[in-house]
């Protein structure tokens, strides 16, 4: 029995008053152009989105669209840092560009902190995560990541096709975030479909996607509940009993920022992996060179990152403004294209070439300034370990269908199939 | 040669103690700091050169001199 009052009663009583903030008429339909109308759900875009960033980069170079109550897109990577570094005039209060703004008064937590957070609060909120997810920490959880890769290469035997999106990559992070936060490694059916419900369907009607985050609200309330009564030795637990400023954490908060931690922890590291095992199978030479030289992982990788960078983030406008001659409202989003920028030549030589020995690369795949992935230390050991795993078991592999790949759409990209033949 | 990191624009990424594990390591929040007070013994110093090009926030600042 709890006796931790901030988690007697329902939780649902809390959004008995329905859809929260402000939702706009909901676009669809083919993009006209990506300059005055882009879409990040649209066909062409998750196809393949970088030809498009290199040509609004080009001609643009911030483009603009009606589409979701207004928002903005700037390409280059000058522009992308200068905004992440501007949390004064563009707010975290949402950093997933949809039909709704969640309500002002949510600042400054906001909805998932602290991702969604802004200074001063942002720091705080961010400590009390920032030891779970420092090197020390994640290199505790390397040997269990690797044996949980194996055994999943294990089940693969006897295929000549395996699909690994599916097979593989999607079952990694799913498995290392559930067993951090306590999760039962059962439900991770249910955290894929969080991720699929909450980040790729952006469009969707409102009511439906309300319905959604209120079916992930309730899940994660579930296990807040039966951590309050039997409390573990995980995340969960640790967000119980942690403080910030002296007292404990808002049960919303904890509910958010277990949110952040399930959804955020998944389809970025899973489509990291995805990313570098589609590159390596469409890129032979590539992919014998990492065989030969296995030291080069680390670089290799970090060159993945930057040219297939799973995460696009978003900011509201915090007030009307002329910024670099773009007429932003307040409430207008803000895509920020950490793609687009580690794409910029401006930033990068031979920006659009994969070199995976590249010696100098600042690259921005987990964001620039004070949201800096916090789970970067974790994604990093996932994506190394998956791909030391999958070379290990497979020296030789390609695409069995490149037609067949289908990638997310959405502010995460990475591919969600993937057939690869491998040698029997 | 000498390395310094600015403790403002540090955000923890954590490429400098990466690329440079006799140069940096990383405190408990995973924050980069120096050792050997900045000192970087000729051994490192091509790895020292690396970490500084690699940071993603420019937080690393060189002093060949030293």
């Amino acid at each position: 029995m709890s006796t931790d009052e901030r988690f007697s009663g329902s939780f649902a009583d809390r959004f008995e008053d329905g859809p929260l903030g402000v939702d706009n008429a909901v676009i669809n339909g083919p993009v006209t152009d990506f300059a005055t109308d882009f879409d990040h759900t649209d066909p062409m875009w998750v196809a393949d989105p970088f030809p498009i960033l290199d040509d609004l980069r080009d001609r643009c170079p911030v483009a603009h669209t009606d589409r979701y109550g207004g928002a903005w897109l700037p390409t280059r990577h000058e522009d992308v840092s200068a905004i992440a570094y501007d949390t004064e005039r563009f707010t975290s209060r949402s950093v997933l560009m949809n039909n709704n703004r969640p309500p002002l008064d949510m600042a400054p937590a906001g909805i998932a902190p602290p991702i969604s957070s802004d200074p001063p609060f942002h720091q705080e909120a961010r400590r009390v995560l920032l030891p779970a997810f420092a090197p020390r920490a994640v290199a505790k959880l390397e040997p269990g990541t690797a044996e949980y890769c194996d055994s999943l290469l294990d089940q693969l035997e006897g295929r000549s096709i395996v699909d690994a999106a599916v097979d593989y990559a999607q079952h990694i992070p799913v498995r290392v975030i559930a067993d951090m936060l306590g999760f039962p490694q059962a439900d991770a059916e249910l955290h894929r479909q969080f991720v699929h419900d909450i980040l790729e369907s952006v469009n969707d009607p409102m009511e439906e996607r309300f319905q959604k985050i209120q079916g992930v609200i309730m899940y994660l309330w579930g296990q807040i509940e039966d951590h309050a009564e039997s409390p573990r030795d995980d995340l969960t637990s640790f967000l119980i009993d942690a403080e910030l400023a002296g007292a404990p954490l808002d049960p919303i908060h904890i509910a958010g920022t277990m949110a952040l931690l399930l959804l955020a922890g998944i389809d970025t590291t899973w489509s990291a992996i995805g990313s570098s095992i589609w590159h390596l199978a469409s890129h032979p030479a590539d992919r014998e060179r990492l065989v030969a030289e296995p030291d080069l992982l680390p670089t290799a990788m970090e060159e993945f990152l930057r040219a297939y960078a799973p995460v696009t983030m978003a900011r509201l406008v915090r007030e009307d403004m002329d910024w670099n001659g773009c007429p932003m409202k307040a409430e207008d989003w803000v895509l920020l294209s950490f793609p687009s920028a580690n794409r910029d030549p401006e930033a990068f030589d031979r920006a659009d070439e994969v070199i995976i020995d590249r010696q100098v690369n600042r690259h921005a795949a987990f964001g620039l300034g004070i949201h800096r992935c916090v789970g970067s230390n974790l994604a990093r050991m996932e994506l190394r370990v998956a791909l030391e795993r999958w070379l290990a078991r497979y020296p030789v592999f390609s695409l069995s269908d490149p037609d067949a790949v289908r990638w997310s759409g959405g502010q995460v990209r990475g591919p969600r199939t993937l057939p690869i033949s491998v040698p029997l | 040669m000498r390395v310094s990191i600015d403790v403002d624009r540090c955000q923890g990424h954590g490429r400098c103690y990466a690329l440079a594990p006799g140069v940096f390591d990383s405190d408990d929040l995973g924050n980069g700091v120096e050792l050997n007070g900045g000192i970087v013994p000729p051994e490192f110093e091509v790895a020292a050169r690396l970490a500084v090009a690699n940071c993603p926030e420019n937080a690393i600042a060189l002093d060949e001199g030293t």
